[in-house]
C-alpha cells in the first residue's frame, strides 16, 4: 500500500464531491431533513382521541360515567348524538377513534346492585393507537367501577366510606422521565443518517466509474485496490464527520436531547460504525454495473434493515423470533443500542463494550471483503 | 406518433428486462420491502419482559406477582433484590419495567390504607413505555378491585352473619368491540401501507434515474437527433414504468393476502384504478426531478428528498393526529397520505367508490398537475 497513491484517490474524489455543490448540500441537508422530520412530525403519544359518547340512559349516574371522561386529558368528545347509527356513521368517517355507548337500562342496573356494562367501540385500523386508547378508557371505567362500589356497598353495608382505592400503582420512568418521542427517536435516527450517508451515497462512486467507462482509466494507473477503496472511502469519511457533527450539533441543542454520557465514546464508536458502512457502500459499488443496481442494493441492503431492523423506532423485541435472529446481523442494530445508551442512559464501555467490539470487526470484515471484490472485478 | 412511442415503450422494455440481473432488481426489491416491513413493523405489545421485586413477601403481595405474572402482557423474567441489579437489569435493557413492591405493602391493605406499587419504567422507548405503563396500570387496578371486593365482603360477614351478600355489587365493566381490525394487529394496517409505499419508491426512481442516465451518458443526444418529439419520448418512457409500476402492485398486493393473510374487502378493481390515477403524481415527480437533475447522484438524492417527507408525513406510522400544525398543513397536501387512506380503506374496511371519491379527486388534479408541469419543463429544456 501506498500513502501517496491513496492521498491522490482521496484528493480526485473530493474534487469530484465538491465539483457538484448541488449534492453535497443534499448530503449535507440530510441529517437536517430527517431530524425535523423525525424530531417535529413523529409522535405515537396517544392523547385528545376523538370521542362520541351516545347515552341512552340519561340519568344523574351516567353523566357521572361521561365526567369521568371529560376529565381526562387522554380523550376528547366530540358530542353527544341520540343514537347509535351515529357513532357507527363518524368511525366510518374516520371523524372518531372511540365511541362510548351507555346502555338505556345502565342506571337501573346500578342502583338494583346488578352489572352493568359500557359498549366501548374502537377503530382498530391503526392497532397501536386503538390499543392506547382503548387501554385508557377501560382504566376509566374500571375506576369509576371501583368507586362506584365501594360508594354503593358501603352505603348498603353501612360501613365506614373507603376514601381511596386499596393499591395503586407509582409510576417511575427512568431515563426519558417524560416520555418524549424525540428523545428516542433522535439518537436512533444518528444510525440512519450515517448509514444514508455511508452506504447508500458511497455505493454509487465505483458503480459510476464502471458506468462511465473511467475504471479503465483508473486501472490503466499503478493503483492497487486498497488504495482505491481506502482512498474513496476516506473522502465521504469527511461527509459523514460532517453530517455526524450536524446531527449531534441539531440533536443536542435545537431538539434538546440529553447527552448523558461520553462525547469522546460517542465520536469513536460513531466512527467505527461509519467506517463498516463505508466499505459495504465500497463493497456493493464495486459489484455494480449500473448506479440504478447499486443504489437498490444500498436501499435494500443498508437503509432499509436501519431503518426497521435496528430498534430505533419499531422494537425488536416485538418482532417474529426469525427476524430478531436477521437483526443481529445489522450493525446499525448494535450501534442503536450505544447511542440509546450514550445519549439517554449515560452508560459507558463497561456496559457496551460487546456491541463497540462488533461494529469493529464488522468493519475489519467488510474492508477485506470490499478489497477482494475489487480485485476480483478488475482482474 | 404512436408509432415512434411504441418504438420507445419497446426500447425500454427491452433495455430492462434484457438482463436477467436487472429483471430480479426490479420485482424482487418490492417484495424484499414487503416482508422487511410486513415482519418488522409490529408495535403490539405482548410478553414485555419485566423485573419482579418483592420486598414485602406476603400472600398479598404474591398475589400481585401471580395478577403481573399471568397478564398475557408481560413476562416476569428477573426477580432482582437488591438496588444494584435493577439498576444493571435497566441498564442493560434486560427488562422494559421494574415492578417493585415495597415492605408494608399488606399492612397498609388491611389497615384501609392505600398500599403502593411501584413500576419503574424503562423510558427509552416511549412508545413501549406508555403501552407497557397503561398495561401495568390495569393489572394493578384489576388487582385493587378484587382486594376491595374480598375486603368489604368479609366485613359485611363479620357484621351481619347471616345478611346476603353475593350478586348484591354494583359494578360497571368495559365491553369493547373493536372494528375493521378485530385483533388488533398492527400488521393490517401497516401492510397496506407498505404496498402504497412501494408502488410509489419504484416507479419514482425508475423515472428519475432512468431519465438521468440517458443524460449521463450521453445517449439522450442520440434519441435528440431523431425524429421523435420530446412529448412522445416522455410517454414512450412512462408507459413501461407505469406497467412495471403496477406489476409490482398486483406482486405485493397478492404477497401481502398469502403470506401476512391481510383482509382484502374491497374491489380490486377500484384498487386498480386508484393505482394509475397515483401513478401520474409518482411518475410526474420523478420526470420532475430528472428535470432539475444532471447526474444520478443528484437524481437519487433528490428523490430522497421528495419521497422521505412524502413517506413520513402520510400516517404510514406516525398518525397525523399527533402533528403540529404546520405540519399536518404540509400533510394534507401530501398525495400519498390520500393514496394511503384510498388503500387502507378499501383493503381493511371494503370502502367502495362513494367512499373514496374526494381522495380520488385530489390523486387526479394533482397527478395532472405535476405531470404538466414536468413535462412542460422537460420540453423546455431540451429545446
Amino acid at each position: 500500500m501506498n500513502l501517496r497513491r491513496t492521498g491522490a484517490v482521496t484528493r480526485k474524489e473530493m474534487r469530484h464531491i465538491l465539483r457538484d455543490p448541488r449534492s453535497l448540500t443534499m448530503a449535507l441537508a440530510v441529517p437536517v431533513l430527517m431530524l425535523l422530520l423525525f424530531g417535529l412530525a413523529l409522535s405515537l403519544d396517544v392523547d385528545h382521541i376523538p370521542t362520541l359518547i351516545y347515552d341512552a340512559d340519561r340519568t344523574a349516574t351516567s353523566r357521572a360515567l361521561i365526567e369521568q371522561f371529560r376529565g381526562s386529558s387522554y380523550f376528547q368528545i366530540l358530542g353527544y348524538p341520540d343514537n347509535y347509527k351515529a357513532i357507527e356513521n363518524a368511525i366510518d368517517r374516520n371523524q372518531i377513534l372511540l365511541g362510548v355507548v351507555i346502555p338505556p337500562d345502565y342506571s337501573r342496573r346500578i342502583e338494583s346492585g346488578k352489572e352493568a356494562d359500557v359498549q366501548l367501540l374502537i377503530d382498530g385500523s391503526d392497532s397501536n393507537t386503538a390499543s392506547i386508547a382503548l387501554g385508557y378508557a377501560q382504566g376509566v371505567v374500571q375506576l369509576y367501577s371501583l368507586d362506584l362500589r365501594s360508594q354503593g356497598q358501603n352505603r348498603k353495608g353501612g360501613l365506614a366510606a373507603r376514601k381511596s382505592p386499596p393499591v395503586d400503582s407509582l409510576l417511575r420512568v427512568w431515563y426519558n422521565s417524560r416520555l418524549e418521542s424525540k428523545n428516542y427517536v433522535v439518537p436512533g435516527l444518528i444510525a440512519v443518517i450515517l448509514m444514508i450517508i455511508g452506504s447508500v451515497l458511497t455505493s454509487l462512486t465505483i458503480a459510476r466509474e464502471w458506468e462511465m467507462g473511467t475504471m479503465e482509466q483508473l486501472l490503466s494507473t499503478p493503483l492497487r485496490p486498497t488504495e482505491l477503496v481506502l482512498g474513496k472511502m476516506a473522502a465521504y469519511f469527511v461527509v459523514g464527520i460532517v453530517d455526524l457533527s450536524i446531527s449531534i450539533g441539531c440533536g443536542v441543542l435545537v431538539f434538546q436531547v440529553p447527552l448523558r454520557g461520553s462525547f469522546l465514546l460517542l465520536v469513536f464508536t460513531s466512527c467505527l460504525f461509519l467506517f463498516g458502512t463505508l466499505f459495504w457502500g465500497i463493497y456493493l459499488s464495486a459489484g455494480s454495473k449500473t448506479q440504478l443496481e447499486a443504489y437498490q442494493m444500498a436501499m435494500l441492503s443498508s437503509f432499509l434493515p436501519a431503518f426497521m431492523l435496528s430498534g430505533f423506532v419499531y422494537a425488536i423485541e416485538s418482532m417474529p423470533p426469525v427476524i430478531q435472529a436477521v437483526s443481529y446481523l445489522v450493525p446499525a442494530r448494535y450501534f442503536v443500542v450505544i447511542l440509546k445508551g450514550i445519549f439517554l442512559k449515560g452508560v459507558g464501555l463497561d456496559v457496551l463494550w460487546l456491541e463497540t467490539l462488533f461494529l469493529a470487526g464488522y468493519a475489519a470484515v467488510i474492508f477485506v471483503l470490499a478489497t477482494r471484490r475489487l480485485k476480483q472485478k478488475i482482474t | 406518433m404512436w408509432e415512434r412511442i411504441s418504438e420507445i415503450i419497446r426500447k425500454e422494455l427491452i433495455q430492462s428486462l434484457r438482463e436477467p440481473r436487472m429483471r430480479f432488481m426490479l420485482f424482487l426489491p418490492p417484495l424484499i420491502q414487503l416482508l422487511i416491513f410486513g415482519f418488522a413493523v409490529n408495535l403490539d405489545l405482548e410478553h414485555s419482559k419485566i423485573a419482579w421485586m418483592d420486598l414485602d413477601n406476603t400472600p398479598a403481595s404474591r398475589n400481585l406477582g401471580a395478577a403481573f405474572a399471568s397478564s398475557r402482557y408481560f413476562e416476569v423474567v428477573a426477580l432482582p433484590d437488591h438496588e444494584e441489579q435493577v439498576q444493571n437489569l435497566m441498564d442493560h435493557s434486560r427488562v422494559q419495567a421494574v415492578i417493585r413492591v415495597l415492605p408494608g405493602f399488606a399492612r397498609d391493605i388491611e389497615r384501609g390504607k392505600t398500599a403502593g406499587v411501584q413500576v419503574l419504567i424503562d423510558g427509552t422507548n416511549s412508545n413501549t413505555a406508555s403501552l407497557v405503563s397503561n398495561y401495568a396500570n390495569l393489572v394493578v387496578v384489576g388487582y385493587a378491585a378484587q382486594v376491595q371486593a374480598e375486603q368489604q365482603s368479609q366485613q359485611l360477614l363479620t357484621r351481619s352473619p347471616t345478611a346476603p351478600v353475593g350478586g348484591s355489587v354494583a359494578q360497571v365493566n368495559a365491553r369493547s368491540r373493536v372494528w375493521f381490525n378485530p385483533d388488533l394487529r398492527s400488521r393490517n394496517y401497516f401492510i397496506p401501507g407498505v404496498v402504497a409505499n412501494i408502488i410509489m419508491t419504484v416507479t419514482l426512481m425508475l423515472t428519475a434515474l432512468g431519465i438521468v442516465r440517458e443524460k449521463e451518458i450521453g445517449t439522450m443526444e442520440q434519441l435528440m437527433v431523431t425524429p421523435i418529439r420530446p412529448i412522445e419520448l416522455i410517454i414512450g418512457k412512462m408507459i413501461p414504468f407505469a406497467l412495471m409500476g403496477l406489476v409490482d402492485l398486483v406482486l405485493v398486493t397478492v404477497a401481502a393476502i398469502v403470506v401476512f393473510h391481510i383482509p382484502f374487502r374491497g374491489s380490486a378493481l377500484l384498487l386498480l384504478a386508484c393505482s394509475m390515477l397515483f401513478l401520474m403524481t409518482s411518475l410526474g415527480a420523478g420526470l420532475f426531478i430528472s428535470t432539475v437533475s444532471h447526474t444520478q447522484q443528484q437524481a437519487m438524492m433528490s428523490s430522497f428528498f421528495f419521497t422521505m417527507p412524502a413517506f413520513m408525513l402520510s400516517g404510514f406510522t406516525f398518525p397525523i393526529r399527533n402533528m403540529p400544525p404546520a405540519i399536518k398543513a404540509i400533510a394534507y397536501v401530501n398525495p400519498v397520505y390520500y393514496f394511503m387512506e384510498i388503500v387502507r380503506g378499501i383493503f381493511l374496511k371494503g370502502a367502495g367508490l362513494q367512499a373514496v371519491w374526494p381522495q380520488m379527486i385530489f390523486l387526479a388534479v394533482f397527478g395532472v398537475a405535476i405531470l404538466t408541469l414536468s413535462a412542460w419543463r422537460f420540453q423546455k429544456r431540451l429545446d
